[in-house]
């Protein structure tokens, strides 16, 4: 699909080339493709997580709720501390994002320092 | 009652004065739609959770636990999951790419005119839908909570003039103070509410949880029944009650991350990076919020019963009654306060959203190509807008009374957002193909499905008996075609299916020239919209 687009970028003229060019030197720059690899490492394996880890919740209630009633702590039942559970998994995650979210910027601000060089040099 | 009625007073003219102090602040359409992008991180944080803690959630949620237990509580963890969602996928690239709707971040690369009349029409849908319900349950419970002494109609009028004056004159700014100060109450009054809880249980929560598993109440029959309310199952019932759930669970974590109330706070803030801090506060305050229900919901469950709420206004009445019942008149007085705000933020958030769309999505670049003809025209339609807006969701709550049956309005509101919007916007953050008429039709296809779906749902089609009368009764009487409350498990595929097949139906080279462009504005943050000097 990348390639089909390029092709098509290369008959299609564009109303600036000039600042079009630079987005896609960017785009293909390692520094970016840097970025968006490490970015997906993370986003992708946290986002099936925490939607298998929630829509487990419904299913397990809706569909076993025998299993979901059996109490652990004196009448506190699995149900209940699953969905409790749900709560700080959420608030883990959040955290987990945020920490790597700082990696992210550091690339990010390479980045933009670069492109922000390029506009002085003109 | 009249402590009440104090206490609503100070909360309005508390309100009025920062609207008038935002009114002389306000300069520019950058201030007016996004507050100059000075919001700081754990105010918009505050802010997005006051948007969302509606007095569904607040009365409603704990309204559900009390009478059905471990399934009202099972509401309560989708609303906060779906901030997951919003953080991971939604709030940055939106922030970076985006300028004042979510219709910008489609603009992009896509052709604007069709993108944003669509984009602008399913927003519309939304806030206006969930406006309606929150009005109409407004005038109800602001009647219920005053007494005798202030009618449905004029609470209906009251609400919505307050939040006409707030957006028309405050714009963003005020309306997300509003909301601040909204959220602050609701958290305190909650907390507070669950100290009683379990001071009146000793604070043991073997006491507290020995109570919730013998409530005993009185069932329609009159017969009397002990029931453990942690049990799972009392609210969502085989055949299709786990599946209705799940179909909930699904429109929820999709949804959020398409309502544009929401979206439209990320854009108040400086940058991407302060837009995911303000995602992270808000899921602090969401979450502990959603884990107090357990001690609002149970605690009327258990101390008041659900016998005593019943006969004193129902299920809505269940966190103000408790109130009342550990700590007296000034502490229901108190609560009750607490739920005006509420509703009185939440509306005015919603109109904002819906005049941000209307005037800078279709009146501007729809109707005027993008060419804002006067300086000022953008900002002031959206005043204009407001105030129709206003006077629409009066007029139809008017007409459609107390007993109106709406709560289907916010179950479509989150269908379309799941299913019309988000499908879009993440298709045209992740999908270099992606092309207008695959939005168009996306956003056609999901607005449609979810409305349809709805149509034919148990919401609203029903046979109900001759006592019910009026617009209490469903709209269809007969038995309903779709057996789900909630369509979102079969509207967010078809609107994900209708965005990718009018994508490839149609070819467009220009959208994926441009992506490169929006895929390094949206991660970078290159050429973001910066922060306005006042």
């Amino acid at each position: 699909m990348a390639n089909a687009a390029r092709n098509l970028e290369v008959v299609k003229p564009v109303d600036a080339p000039e600042s079009r060019s630079v987005w896609d030197r960017i785009a293909a720059s390692k520094e970016f493709q840097d970025l968006m690899a490490t970015k997906k490492t993370f986003i992708v394996p946290a986002f099936i997580f925490f939607v298998a880890y929630y829509f487990a919740l419904p299913v397990l209630v809706g569909y076993a709720p025998a299993l979901m009633n059996t109490k652990v702590f004196g009448l506190v039942n699995l149900a209940y501390l699953f969905a409790l559970s749900q709560f700080f998994v959420a608030w883990i995650i959040a955290g987990l994002y945020v920490k790597a979210a700082n990696n992210f910027d550091r690339l990010a601000k390479d980045i933009l320092d670069k492109a922000d060089d390029n506009k002085g040099g003109k | 009652m009249n402590t009440s009625l104090v206490m609503f007073l100070v909360f309005i003219a508390v309100t009025l004065g920062i609207t008038y102090w935002a009114s002389r602040r306000s300069a520019g359409a950058a201030a007016y739609f996004a507050a100059s992008r000075q919001i700081k991180g754990w105010q918009n944080g505050v802010a997005v959770a006051g948007d969302y803690m509606s007095a569904a959630s607040f009365l409603g949620i704990a309204g559900i636990i009390a009478f059905q237990g471990y399934d009202g509580f099972l509401y309560s963890v989708g609303w906060l999951v779906a901030y997951l969602t919003v953080l991971l996928v939604i709030a940055e690239p939106l922030r970076n790419a985006g300028k004042y709707t979510m219709a910008d971040v489609l603009a992009y690369r896509l052709k604007p005119r069709p993108v944003r009349g669509m984009a602008s029409l399913s927003t519309l849908t939304v806030s206006t839908f969930y406006m309606i319900a929150q009005m109409v349950g407004a005038g109800a419970l602001v009647h219920l909570l005053l007494g005798d002494k202030v009618s449905f109609n004029q609470s209906v009028i009251g609400v919505g003039i307050l939040m006409i004056v707030y957006v028309v004159f405050g714009g963003m700014l005020a309306t997300t103070w509003v909301q601040i100060i909204k959220a602050i109450l609701l958290m305190a009054g909650t907390f507070l509410l669950s100290i009683l809880v379990m001071s009146h249980f000793h604070f043991s929560f073997a006491q507290f949880f020995g109570a919730i598993s013998q409530v005993t109440y009185h069932d329609a029959k009159g017969a009397v029944v002990v029931k453990d309310f942690l049990t799972p199952g009392l609210r969502y019932k085989p055949p299709y009650g786990p599946l209705d759930l799940i179909s909930l669970g699904l429109a929820l974590v999709f949804g959020t991350a398409g309502l544009p109330h929401i979206l439209v706070r990320f854009y108040t803030v400086p940058d991407a990076k302060t837009a995911r801090h303000s995602v992270v506060w808000a899921m602090v305050l969401i979450g502990s919020f959603y884990i107090m229900t357990t001690f609002l919901g149970f605690g009327a469950a258990t101390i008041v019963g659900p016998d005593f709420i019943k006969g004193h206004g129902g299920t809505n009445m269940s966190a103000p009654l408790l109130a009342q019942a550990l700590a007296g008149n000034i502490f229901f007085a108190f609560i009750s306060a607490i739920a005006f705000a509420t509703i009185l933020a939440v509306v005015a958030g919603l109109t904002i959203s819906a005049t941000t769309s209307f005037s800078h999505d279709f009146w501007t670049n729809v109707v005027h190509n993008g060419v804002e003809r006067k300086p000022g025209e953008e900002v002031l339609v959206a005043r204009i807008s407001a105030f129709v807006v206003g006077a629409v969701a009066i007029g139809i709550a008017i007409v459609l009374g107390p007993t109106a049956n709406v709560a289907f309005l916010v179950a479509l509101a989150f269908a379309v957002a799941a299913s019309a919007n988000l499908p879009v916007i993440v298709l045209s953050i992740f999908w270099r193909r992606f092309n207008t008429a695959g939005a168009v039709t996306g956003l056609a296809v999901g607005l449609l499905a979810s409305i349809g779906l709805i149509l034919v749902s148990p919401s609203m089609m029903a046979i109900d008996p001759p006592t019910v009368t009026g617009t209490a009764r469903h709209l269809i009487q007969a038995k309903a075609l779709f057996p789900l409350e909630n369509p979102g498990i079969l509207s967010i595929p078809l609107g994900f299916i209708g965005a990718i097949i009018g994508t490839l139906l149609s070819s467009e080279p220009s959208s994926q020239e441009k992506y490169n462009e929006l895929l390094v504005r949206s991660n970078t943050g290159l050429g973001a919209e910066k922060a306005t000097a006042h």
